[in-house]
């Protein structure tokens, strides 16, 4: 006769019980006032789903009024790659200060600068627009310095990430030399950085660039303030007509975007 | 009873993995296939249970041509042939009991086998494998927390989970201490001896070929250049089938 | 003396630091990216001084506009917020839900139908390039207006990027033990269920709660399009200039969304 013990299944202990019923009550409470609480109604619309992608889709191609206007659209468009190009390289550069600021093994003051960091971000960046646009009117400069600080936040953590991973003993190296603290930086830094920062950058960009086509719906400019009147309106063929030329520019940079980035890391 | 005719296999890229293999392998036999890397043993043990696919030949597993077989008759094919691997294959993160019911998956209900409903049965004869091979207590413990030679016991758990008629190894010790090889190597031929299974075992350690192996079957690219029994075999067979003399990395050593 | 020309760089007794080649390269680039930005700048007359000109205009705005916020309207945003929340969390229920088994179509060491997995690939690229306001404006035209277009143009949006992060997981698991089972004779649910799901259960939790955040983030302007949320109190406050109120509404949000991405983050530190 082999083992007379019975392999005893271990009970899992009382704490996993507690923090299980807990989750488990949270989220059915969590569930419940969701469900009751929001107003589901369907309302419906005038349109079948089938007559509306037709007229988004298909019908465009034939509407003369719409294909003239292809050519205002395209230029909306190359107005909301601007849009983010110039948020993007201002948001880039002025980010740089900032990532080694919030970066614990170059500053004394990484935690406000963490700090701000971290703000910056949590800010949804369409309420950046709506302030701007506020501020200083409707039109792509709003946009430009809505897409430039949410940039900041951004690419700041990041650069404060990269600049923390670097291998500090080539600092130390440099600083066994005698070499000043910019000089370290200069040298012994930047290098070992440049090719993820820049890889991150235009990362960056392909989500701009999605951002600017929102932001132009508050009014930052951008082929979204035509497409929200289009919306408004309810002219479909409209609408549909600027969501392609959205779909293939997007997609475009996005191509371009990562065939960069392959080569650069 | 498992018969290789005229067995070929040829990569897309054109390389030949298996050239015009013949073979008679009998129930219960222990065979150990021996060579240098890259002659084949592996492939010739996957054919077996199609993990990959000769492109010519027959492959004759008890009266059926396995080569001809569809999913469905595949997969009954392969629940009869327990294969061990050189990296154990076991789930990481699932208990050592769940790993070697997995042995039962195919004669297990996919509805069932969704939620881990395995028979009773099933679940005895799980911990009757895994007492056999001398690690029952561990049966709750998640894979990757136990040693390999353990993990490897575990994985000759789950293909004795699956009942069947044939175990196959593929370098089941090459990452195991000798030892714990030893140990690994006494399980298959006792379950060999018991359970009347054949095994049909890679290693590339000519002594422990030697020492544990009936019959011995040796390939050179792709092709069968030795098979004959254990008797007839010495460190001279070894060099015709490496066609080089014997090194140290051939040799495991003693327990 | 031997000619070296090639590969060194040592040029008339000069040894440069940077390679000349490396040199030029980087010339072009700053080139082209400049060259870009001015064009950008032209464009959309955002030029750089008018920014930094811009810039204390637009915090005098922010100091005298926007504060105090209005505290009497605190109520009114905290039923608008639960209700983002909700349309977030009961969107990111049903992505997640049914994300994945589209994942499973989306990688390709499960489906080995090269025509099928390319085309389900294209569509989830499709989806994940429309901007969310896009789609909950299309939802809204299909289906009224409402929070639910928002839950719906949530869901699409989240289900695109949530079945490419997790179809990108099982792309990277181990393959041994999928061999082994499969060599047990199981069948392909059964390996994914014993091989595949093990394997990516603790990053699929992890996505989930991350594509919650974003959905967290995405509610939050839905309302500007009719689709429920916040965004409606903020639109019609931003038309009628009520900036105390917007302010209000910008404040707690931003309280609100720091709030759930702290919660968030902890969870998923516990789980990987």
């Amino acid at each position: 006769m082999t083992k007379n013990t019975i392999i005893q299944k271990p009970k899992k202990d009382r704490m996993f019980w507690i923090r299980t019923t807990i989750s488990a009550v949270i989220l059915i409470f969590l569930y419940y006032i969701a469900l009751t609480t929001t107003d589901l109604t369907y309302r419906g619309s005038t349109l079948s789903p089938g007559a509306l992608l037709q007229r988004l889709f298909w019908n465009p191609f034939f509407d003369d009024a719409v294909l003239e206007k292809v050519p205002e659209y395209i230029a909306y468009m190359i107005e909301t790659l601007a849009i983010a190009y110039g948020g993007a390289v201002i948001g880039a550069i002025l980010a740089i200060p900032f990532g080694f600021l919030a970066a614990s093994n170059i500053s004394k003051f990484s935690y406000i600068g963490k700090w701000i960091l971290n703000a910056i971000r949590a800010f949804p960046e369409v309420m950046f627009a709506i302030i701007f646009v506020a501020a200083v009117g409707m039109g792509p400069f709003a946009g430009v310095l809505a897409i430039g600080i949410n940039s900041i936040g951004m690419l700041g953590k990041l650069y404060s990430e990269v600049i923390e991973s670097i291998d500090m003993s080539v600092l130390e190296s440099f600083k066994a030399n005698g070499a000043g603290r910019l000089q370290t930086i200069w040298y012994g830094v930047i290098p070992q950085i440049i090719p993820e920062f820049a890889s991150y950058a235009i990362y960056r960009y392909e989500i701009d660039v999605r951002s600017s086509t929102v932001l132009g719906v508050v009014g930052a400019g951008g082929i979204g303030t035509p497409l929200i009147i289009a919306a408004m309106q309810r002219s479909w063929e409209r609408v549909g007509m600027m969501l392609m030329i959205i779909i293939v520019v997007v997609s475009v940079i996005d191509f371009i975007s990562s065939r960069i980035r392959r080569r650069l890391v | 009873m498992i018969e290789f005719k005229n067995v070929s296999l040829t990569y897309p890229n054109g390389h030949q993995g298996l050239k015009n293999v013949n073979l008679k392998i009998n129930d219960g036999e222990f065979i150990v296939v021996v060579g240098l890397s890259g002659a084949g043993k592996s492939t010739l043990i996957r054919s077996i249970n199609q993990l990959v696919k000769p492109t010519e030949g027959e492959l004759i597993i008890n009266g059926k041509d396995t080569l001809k077989c569809n999913e469905r008759q595949l997969k009954e094919v392969r629940r009869n042939i327990g294969m061990i691997f050189q990296s154990y294959n076991l789930v990481k993160r699932m208990s050592v009991l769940r790993n070697v019911l997995t042995g039962s998956l195919g004669r297990t209900g996919t509805f069932k086998s969704l939620f881990g409903l395995f028979s009773n049965e099933d679940k005895e004869l799980a911990m009757g494998s895994l007492a056999r091979v001398g690690i029952d207590d561990k049966a709750y413990r998640r894979a990757d927390q136990l040693s390999g030679g353990q993990q490897q016991r575990v994985s000759i758990a789950r293909a004795l989970t699956q009942k069947p008629n044939v175990i196959l190894a593929d370098e089941p010790v090459a990452s195991l201490d000798p030892p714990t090889s030893h140990t690994v190597m006494k399980d298959l031929k006792k379950i060999n001896k018991e359970d009347g299974i054949t095994t049909i075992i890679n290693l590339h350690f000519i002594d422990m070929a030697m020492e544990y192996a009936d019959r011995i079957i040796g390939m050179r690219e792709g092709e069968v250049v030795f098979d004959g029994p254990v008797s007839e075999v010495s460190e001279k067979t070894f060099e015709e089938i490496y066609g080089r003399p014997i090194k140290e990395d051939d040799i495991i050593g003693a327990e | 003396m031997s000619k070296q020309k090639n590969k060194t760089s040592v040029d008339n007794g000069n040894i440069a630091v940077f390679h000349s080649k490396t040199k030029v390269t980087i010339t072009y680039i700053l080139i082209i990216v400049i060259g870009l930005y001015i064009a950008s700048a032209f464009y959309t007359e955002a030029y750089p001084n008018l920014i930094i000109a811009g810039m204390p205009v637009v915090i005098d705005f922010v100091i005298y506009d926007f504060f105090p916020p209005n505290l009497k309207y605190i109520s009114t945003v905290m039923k608008a917020l639960i209700e983002t929340w909700n349309m977030a969390l009961l969107s990111t229920t049903l992505s997640v839900i049914f994300a994945l088994p589209i994942s499973f179509l989306a990688a390709a060491n499960i489906n080995k139908n090269k025509v099928f997995y390319q085309i389900v690939r294209f569509i989830l690229n499709i989806i994940r390039t429309i901007p969310e306001l896009i789609l909950a404006v299309l939802l809204v035209a299909f289906m009224g207006i409402g929070v639910i277009s928002g839950i719906g143009a949530l869901f699409i949006f989240s289900l695109g990027i949530l079945a490419k992060l997790i179809s990108e997981t099982i792309e990277a698991i181990d393959p041994n033990p999928l061999e082994a089972i499969r060599a047990t004779g199981a069948n392909t649910i059964q390996v994914i269920r014993y091989a595949v799901i093990p394997q990516i259960l603790p990053q699929y939790t992890s996505y989930a709660l991350y594509v919650l955040e974003i959905n967290v983030r995405a509610s939050v302007i839905l309302g500007f399009v009719g689709a429920g949320g916040i965004g409606i109190i903020l639109k019609q406050q931003t038309s009628l200039f009520n900036y105390g109120n917007v302010s209000t509404i910008i404040l707690m949000t931003f309280i609100a969304v720091t709030i759930i991405d702290f919660v968030s983050s902890r969870v998923r530190e516990r789980l990987l």
